[in-house]
């Protein structure tokens, strides 16, 4: 597609306004700087990432109630931080939930919107995140009329650090963060339903080529520079000093 | 569950290439006839599977994820997986997901069973 032969509207796929745009790297809109592990990094899916690769599906039946698959993903996305318990750690884009838009989370790092519509919504996640790969927020109805939740995860870790950290914590916390994200949503309207998790192995080789994923580690790059800040102090404050303009008493060859 | 609303036809170029024409749209529903036409395509002298996407339609996040754990699958039985027939909203989806990093693709059949066979 060129700007100057523009695809028809009747011939543009259906689904076409609903992914996000192709960039090279990611661009944070009024960052200021506050968004070092996500400002012009790449987004990365679970084909770059370094470890297993996993397929994690929590599901709620939205039982006893009737609401269409497009309220509650609408729901979803309004409510966001408060569904997913993030709250002031996840900064919601200006525009909300759209493809393309970028949310922070917490100063470590981000998401990208990479496809919206009425039932569902995936998010993406940067260069330096934990995990590479795409979460999919999803409702939809089950042959007997019951509205279904959904929170499927396609990941691995993306580098070895955040690898050795799955079976120390970081799997049963992302567990309980979308298991208790969903029960939120089931309460939000009144349903009765427990939430089911399904975990797979989709594949269970690490990709070893894949370890220089880890001069990305936003945990680690934190770290470094929270580190280094009394080092930039002492620069600021040496070049302030430098800049200091001289008084009367300091002039060179004494006083006037 | 939603029924599919896709059909996968397969044939074979010749033993070691598999082609699964795709028609309709690519979600989560389309899990189950994908992973049996690549049963189908796929049998012990199978080297490489080809997706003709001439007739997708549609495709959300989903559809991309099962092309991703159909990968997997190919790679795990030595073969490799290969596309032709995106259109360039589809060539698109693939660069901003970066499937084209392990997926091949191609601008027609020929080509991609060239590349298949090499």
């Amino acid at each position: 597609m060129t700007a100057h032969n523009p695809v028809p509207e009747e011939r543009r796929p259906r689904d076409a306004a609903h992914w996000a745009r192709r960039v090279e790297r990611i661009r944070v809109p009024d960052a200021s700087g506050a968004a070092p592990n996500v400002e012009g990094r790449r987004m990365v899916g679970p084909l770059q990432g370094f470890g297993k690769m996993w397929q994690k599906t929590y599901k709620t039946r939205l039982e006893g109630v009737r609401v269409a698959p497009a309220v509650v993903v609408e729901t979803l996305k309004e409510r966001f931080p408060e569904i997913s318990g993030f709250g002031d750690g996840f900064r919601m884009p200006a525009g909300g939930l759209v493809p393309g838009a970028v949310a922070l989370l917490g100063g470590l790092s981000g998401v990208v919107v990479l496809y919206a519509d009425d039932e569902s919504f995936t998010y993406m996640t940067p260069e330096g995140h934990p995990f590479s790969g795409w979460i999919t927020f999803s409702s939809y109805a089950e042959e007997d009329g019951t509205t279904v939740a959904q929170a499927q995860l396609l990941i691995r870790a993306a580098d070895p650090i955040y690898e050795i950290m799955m079976p120390l914590g970081l799997h049963r916390l992302e567990d309980t963060t979308w298991q208790r994200a969903l029960g939120r949503v089931a309460d939000h309207f009144g349903a009765a339903g427990r939430v089911e998790t399904r975990v797979t192995c989709v594949d269970p080789r690490r990709q070893w080529r894949r370890y220089t994923n880890v001069r990305h580690n936003a945990l680690v790059l934190s770290a470094l520079h929270a580190a280094t800040a009394p080092l930039r102090w002492i620069k600021r404050r040496a070049t302030d000093v430098g800049r200091t303009p001289r008084t009367r008493n300091q002039t060179k060859g004494g006083t006037r | 569950m939603p029924q599919a609303q896709v059909t996968m036809d397969v044939r074979k170029v010749d033993e070691s290439v598999g082609v699964i024409d795709v028609k309709g749209e690519l979600t989560a529903f389309a899990e189950g006839v994908l992973m049996d036409a690549y049963n189908q395509a796929s049998d012990g002298r199978v080297r490489a599977i080809v997706l003709n996407f001439e007739g997708l339609e549609y495709m959300n996040s989903s559809g991309i994820g099962l092309l991703v754990t159909l990968l997997i699958r190919v790679n795990r039985e030595k073969q490799r997986l290969l596309t032709y027939g995106l259109s360039d909203h589809y060539r698109s989806i693939f660069q901003i997901t970066r499937l084209d990093d392990a997926i091949g693709i191609h601008d027609s059949e020929d080509e991609a069973v060239e590349a298949a066979r090499a």
